[in-house]
Formats: C-alpha cells, sequence, structure tokens
C-alpha cells in the first residue's frame, strides 16, 4: 500500500497554511484580538464596580421582566448562593465570556440561518460546514485559535463562537422554512416585496424556532467555558480546570453548580422569551 | 386598447402550464395534440393547464370548476402569475401579465387583484385589523389610512368589533370573512377566490355565498371563483367554466352546464345535482289555457269542454290573472244568468317563476288546481301540473323549459282534475 498511494502530507499543509495566515494577516487579528480582549474585560471590570448584590438584585430584576417573577426569584437566589460560596468574579467573567461569545454566534448566526433559508445554493454549502462544525472535537478548534489570538479569553471567545453558532444557523433556517406555503403565497399575491415578506412573516412566524436556537448556542456556549479555560480563558470554568488536576473534588463540585446555576437561569430566561407569545394564542404555527 | 377588449376584464390566450424538466419537449408534444398521460409518461412532465382560452366580463362571478387535479387551482394561480405560465396570454384590461416584469406585476398584484385563500392563511402573529391591513400596509399607506380602510373593510363583511383579535380565536367561517376583507381593503378589481369556502361546514357555507352573492351586487367587482362543488358553482356563478385534466371542457351559464351538457363527462358531473334545487318554476311550467272575463260563462264552459278539463283560468285584457272558474260553477253561472266575475275563485295558489322546485312542493301537493306560475305584473305566465313537476324531478329533459321560459310553440298540456 505504501508503495502504491504515498501519503499526502494533509497536516503539514494544514500547518504551513495556518503559518502562513498567521503571517499574513497576523498584525490584523492580533488588532482584532486586542480589542475584543478589552471589550471583554473592561466589561467584567464594569460589572465589577457594581456591589454583587446589588448586580443580583439587577440580574433578577432583568429576568423578571423578560420572563416570570418564580425565574426571577430563583435567579436571585441562585446569584446569591454563587456571592456567598465566593465564585462572584470568576462567574461575571464566564458570564461576559459567554454573552459575548453568543451575541457574536447571533450576528453571524442569524443572517448565514436568513441567506441559507432563501437560497438552496447557500444551503448546500452550509449544510456540510455546519456538520463539521459540530462534529469536530472542540479541542481541535483550540489550537489555531492560541496561534491567532495567543492565549486568554480571545481564542476562548473564539472557539465558543464557532462551537455554539450552528445551532441558531440550522434553527433559524428551519423556522424560516417552516412558515406554511399558503402564508407565503398570500404574501406574494399581495404583492410583498422580498424583504416584506422576510421581515413582516417569515421571521416574526420562526421567532419561536429562532429563539430555540439561541437557547441551544446559550448552552453550547457555557458548555465550551471549561474547555476554553484550557488555553487560558478565565471564569468558572478555568476554576473548575484547577480543580481537576489538583484533584480537589469540593471545589469541583462548588464551581460546577454555580456553573449549573448560571447555566439553569440563562435557559429559562431564554426559553420563555421564544415562547411567550404562544400564550396570546398569537405566535404559532 | 382594441374594441375587443371593452367590458371584457380578463381573457386568456391558450394559457399552458407544465411542470417539472424536459418541457420544451412537453410543449412540442402538446401540439402535436397529446394527452396529458402521454405528455407525462414520455418526459415525466405534467401538464398543469393545457391551452386554456376563455374571457371574463367585467363585474360578473366566473366560476370555474373542476375535481381536485383537474388543474383549476394552477389557472386560477396563473391569472396573477404566482404560477408562471410555460405559455400563453393573459390580458388583464388588455394588458398581458405575462410580459411583465417583477416590479409592474407587483404593482398589478397590490391594486388590481385580490386574492382569498382555501385554508384562510391568515398572519397568525397578526390581529384581526393587521391583517385586514396587510395588502395596505406593504404598499406603505399610513397607519392611520390604512386602519380606517382595514375597519371599513370588516365592517362590510359584518366583522366590527373583532379587530383586536387574533385569528386562532375565531371560527373558521369568521377567519374566512377577514381573509375577505384582507382582499377587499386594497379595493381591488378582481377577486380570485381559491376554494374560499370549502373548508367551512355546509350551513355557514351557505351564509357565505349569499353574503359573496350580496357584496358582488354592491361591489360590482370581477370575481373569478374556484371550486369543486357543484352545487356552489350553480349557486353563486353567472358564467361556469368545468375543467377536467387541464382543460376546459364546458363554458356556459348554469343553465346551459345542467342542460345542455357539451360531453358526457360534464353530463356525469352534473347527473347527481339536486335538481330540485336548481330547476324554478319557470323550469316546468306550462302553457295555461286561459280565457278572457268578458268572453262570458258559454265560452268558458265550451273551451273547457273541447280540451276536456274541468277548469280555466280567467284572465284580464292585458293577460293579469284573475282567478279561475270550474266547469260546475260555469253551468250554475249559465242558468241563473251570472257573468264569470261572479263565480270566480280568486283564491288560487300562485307563484313566481323564480320559485325552486323545493318550495314549489308543498304549493303543488295541497292545490287542487294546477299552480299558476305570474310575474310581478300579475300576468300570466303558466301553470305547473304535478306530472311535469315529478317528470322534471326525474331529469326527463322533455319536462324542462331549457332557457327558463316557456318555449311559445310548445303544444298546452293541461290537466285533468
Amino acid at each position: 500500500m505504501d508503495e502504491l498511494l504515498p501519503r499526502l502530507p494533509f497536516a503539514d499543509w494544514i500547518d504551513t497554511g495556518v503559518d502562513w495566515l498567521v503571517d499574513t494577516f497576523g498584525t490584523v487579528l492580533d488588532g482584532f484580538a486586542e480589542v475584543l480582549e478589552g471589550i471583554v474585560e473592561g466589561s467584567v471590570d464594569l460589572l465589577n464596580l457594581v456591589p454583587s448584590i446589588l448586580l443580583a438584585f439587577i440580574f433578577a430584576l432583568i429576568a423578571g421582566v423578560i420572563s416570570t417573577r418564580k425565574i426571577a426569584f430563583f435567579s436571585l437566589i441562585g446569584l446569591l448562593f454563587i456571592d456567598y460560596l465566593g465564585y462572584w468574579y470568576p462567574m461575571l467573567q464566564m458570564l461576559t465570556l459567554v454573552l459575548t461569545s453568543v451575541i457574536f454566534a447571533l450576528v453571524i448566526g442569524i443572517p448565514i440561518g436568513i441567506l441559507s433559508s432563501q437560497k438552496a445554493g447557500v444551503r448546500k454549502v452550509v449544510n456540510p460546514i455546519l456538520d463539521l462544525m459540530q462534529t469536530m472535537p472542540a479541542f481541535v478548534y483550540l489550537i489555531p485559535a492560541i496561534f491567532f489570538f495567543n492565549i486568554g479569553v480571545v481564542p476562548g471567545v473564539v472557539a465558543s463562537v464557532i462551537f455554539a453558532m450552528p445551532p441558531t444557523i440550522r434553527l433559524t433556517m428551519l423556522g424560516i422554512q417552516q412558515v406554511p406555503k399558503d402564508l407565503i403565497e398570500a404574501t406574494e399575491a399581495f404583492g410583498a416585496t422580498t424583504w416584506q415578506r422576510l421581515f413582516k412573516t417569515q421571521i416574526p412566524l420562526a421567532k419561536p424556532t429562532i429563539m430555540a436556537g439561541v437557547n441551544q448556542s446559550i448552552m453550547l456556549s457555557l458548555s465550551m467555558v471549561v474547555i476554553a479555560s484550557m488555553v487560558g480563558a478565565p471564569g468558572l470554568g478555568e476554576e473548575v480546570y484547577r480543580s481537576v488536576t489538583q484533584l480537589k473534588t469540593g471545589v469541583g463540585v462548588e464551581t460546577g453548580l454555580s456553573i449549573v446555576i448560571v447555566a439553569i437561569i440563562l435557559d429559562r430566561i431564554t426559553q420563555y422569551a421564544g415562547n411567550r407569545k404562544k400564550k396570546l394564542g398569537g405566535n404559532t404555527l | 386598447m382594441s374594441e375587443e377588449y371593452i367590458n371584457k376584464k380578463i381573457i386568456v390566450k391558450g394559457a399552458t402550464k407544465i411542470f417539472g424538466k424536459s418541457s420544451g419537449r412537453a410543449i412540442q408534444m402538446l401540439n402535436e395534440g397529446k394527452t396529458k398521460g402521454e405528455i407525462l409518461k414520455a418526459t415525466g412532465a405534467t401538464v398543469g393547464v393545457k391551452q386554456v382560452s376563455f374571457d371574463v366580463n367585467e363585474g360578473e362571478i366566473f366560476v370555474i370548476m373542476g375535481l381536485s387535479g383537474s388543474g383549476k387551482s394552477t389557472l386560477v394561480r396563473l391569472l396573477n402569475r404566482l404560477i408562471d405560465p410555460t405559455m400563453g396570454q393573459i390580458l388583464l384590461d388588455g394588458k398581458d401579465i405575462v410580459q411583465m416584469n417583477k416590479e409592474q406585476l407587483r404593482d398589478v398584484r397590490r391594486k388590481k387583484i385580490g386574492m382569498v385563500f382555501q385554508n384562510f392563511a391568515l398572519f397568525p402573529h397578526k390581529t384581526i385589523v393587521e391583517n385586514t391591513e396587510y395588502g395596505l400596509e406593504i404598499q406603505g399607506v399610513s397607519k392611520k389610512e390604512r386602519n380606517e380602510k382595514a375597519i371599513e373593510s370588516l365592517r362590510l363583511v359584518g366583522l366590527a368589533g373583532y379587530e383586536d383579535q387574533y385569528p386562532k380565536q375565531l371560527s373558521g367561517g369568521m377567519q374566512q370573512r377577514v381573509g375577505l376583507a384582507r382582499a377587499l381593503a386594497n379595493n381591488p378589481d378582481i377577486l380570485l377566490m381559491d376554494e374560499a369556502f370549502s373548508a367551512l361546514d355546509p350551513l355557514i357555507r351557505k351564509d357565505m355565498q349569499n353574503e359573496l352573492l350580496q357584496l358582488h351586487h354592491d361591489m360590482k367587482k370581477t370575481i373569478i371563483f374556484i371550486t369543486h362543488d357543484l352545487d356552489e358553482a350553480l349557486r353563486i356563478g353567472d358564467r361556469i367554466a368545468l375543467m377536467k385534466d387541464g382543460e376546459i371542457v364546458q363554458i356556459g351559464s348554469p343553465e346551459e352546464i345542467l342542460m345542455s351538457p357539451s360531453n358526457e363527462y360534464v353530463e356525469r358531473f352534473v347527473e347527481d345535482v339536486d335538481l330540485s334545487k336548481v330547476l324554478t318554476a319557470g323550469h316546468i311550467m306550462k302553457k295555461a289555457d286561459t280565457v278572457k272575463v268578458d268572453r262570458g260563462p258559454r265560452v268558458a264552459l265550451r273551451l273547457m269542454q273541447q280540451l276536456g278539463i274541468s277548469s280555466i283560468y280567467v284572465v284580464d285584457n292585458a293577460n293579469r290573472l284573475l282567478g279561475a272558474v270550474t266547469a260546475q260553477d260555469t253551468v250554475e253561472a249559465i242558468e241563473s244568468e251570472k257573468s264569470l266575475s261572479d263565480v270566480i275563485i280568486s283564491d288560487l295558489p300562485m307563484v313566481s317563476p323564480d320559485t325552486v322546485l323545493t318550495e314549489l312542493f308543498d304549493v303543488v301537493s295541497t292545490a287542487s288546481i294546477p299552480v299558476a306560475v305570474i310575474n310581478e305584473e300579475q300576468k300570466l305566465q303558466g301553470i305547473i301540473i304535478r306530472g311535469a313537476l315529478i317528470g322534471a324531478l326525474s331529469g326527463d329533459n322533455k319536462f324542462i323549459n331549457t332557457d327558463g321560459t316557456m318555449d311559445s310553440t310548445e303544444q298546452p298540456i293541461t290537466e285533468v282534475v
């Protein structure tokens, strides 16, 4: 076999390609990394200026406005508990990292989802890439991310964005495609333009499905924080990672629980935001 | 614009829709006169609508009827190009919409043609009034103006007060009223109604048909109505086009379709029609034997003897019905030197020519002499005898006047009571 088919050096090619990218776009990427790092760290510092108890109340208030009182109450108790355990600052770091990643994932993912729902050609390209993004072990993203952005919060954000984006794209696409054909026909019969059809009918009707995608993206992004800590991303994940390497079960459980609490809060709020309109008898398909 | 187009709102010439690939070869086969089945087998392309030509007059209700798969829904979508025709011309007020570019077409859809859908196609995330505003909203009409028009439109269909509800909160019949209001809010000349009432239960459907007729009477829109229900077609259609396998088999008034089906297919289609709801007194009345009141009892008696009947209708000089006299009363009148008008029975069963047969049964079954058919001016149009009523119900054309009025050359048929 070896004589017949010489082994192609794929790994070498990829390394060379990454090196070339780093050499060529290094300065641009460094600039981007610095801006991103500044935003993330600035946000953390800003949030940290507010006393933790007050901030917990503010978060609970926001939860109450978006969702229900019950969820707001749980948020308050959960956040105060994290504060009591002494993981407030790492929690803020993690939260900022997750929210930053999710915002990027949505800003890039939703337009791609919309575009691929409209054009079969785009769909054909996007779908296999999404399969790749979702099945590739998450650790693999970290390696080039280190080359491009060094270690720290930025490669963590980048890896989280890549890992968290697919559900938003897929569910945006699905939600728009699931809008009943007769409604699309009605928009056309009344002379709607493509934009009008998209923004007045398809996207509003797809909103619950898109929100389910957002919810999934947040959860995936949360699951990335521990992995991202391996490249130096700060936060609760870092604490978990440390407890693993030092075999500290107690700390591991405490930090793990804190992550779970944040996850539940984010999950309930976004789930509720997605399903809210159903109660009015309005937004069901 | 040439003469031809005056009063013709829509003219369709050779409209054809072929679905699927290799439509080029399919067109060629179509021109060679091959059938839908042969084309499907040879090319894999489905002929949805096959060289259809017809025209629709301004202000009429034109019904396109056919069973599912006959191409009627495709045909109606060709009219506003929700489906692009493969071939043919579709002239709207003399302008071919097939040749129009996107902007022109959008303009036509926004201003000229409204559409009502089988499953209502209301936007579930919008309220009733927002749904009704939709057509105006996408035209960029101001919030205030479109709200006013939408509320007016909802009032027309009897839904005032439901503005802020959501479609899910309304019954099927009410949802379709919203669909109708939404189409009317744009004030289009033409309404396309694709099986608009088919999803409704029979009683609601009948109400909607009546209201559509009323609206049509008030607003004079040109309506293209698609249905698979012959009763519905007969009820609301000014003219009906019957479709089969993508072709129009017959176009005509409801009566032409019923009374002279152009081929076996149409005949089979119409044979199950409940004739008692379609045929009217005008269809089955026969010429009446009458006597003028000033001719006197002797002439009347003599006429009755000649014709072998026991009673006869009495009219004045303007052929207005005064009543009837029986042979027995006439004999008494002669004996006691009375005039005809003294023995007239004026309390007679009378109906108008457009009374449908279902409403006639009761009158005819209790009447002792043939039922008189009179018009608004009290003029005698004819009479209805039991035998003709039963004969007509059995579908026997011998008993049916094809154009709903009586053939003047026909021999009078009378009944001995």
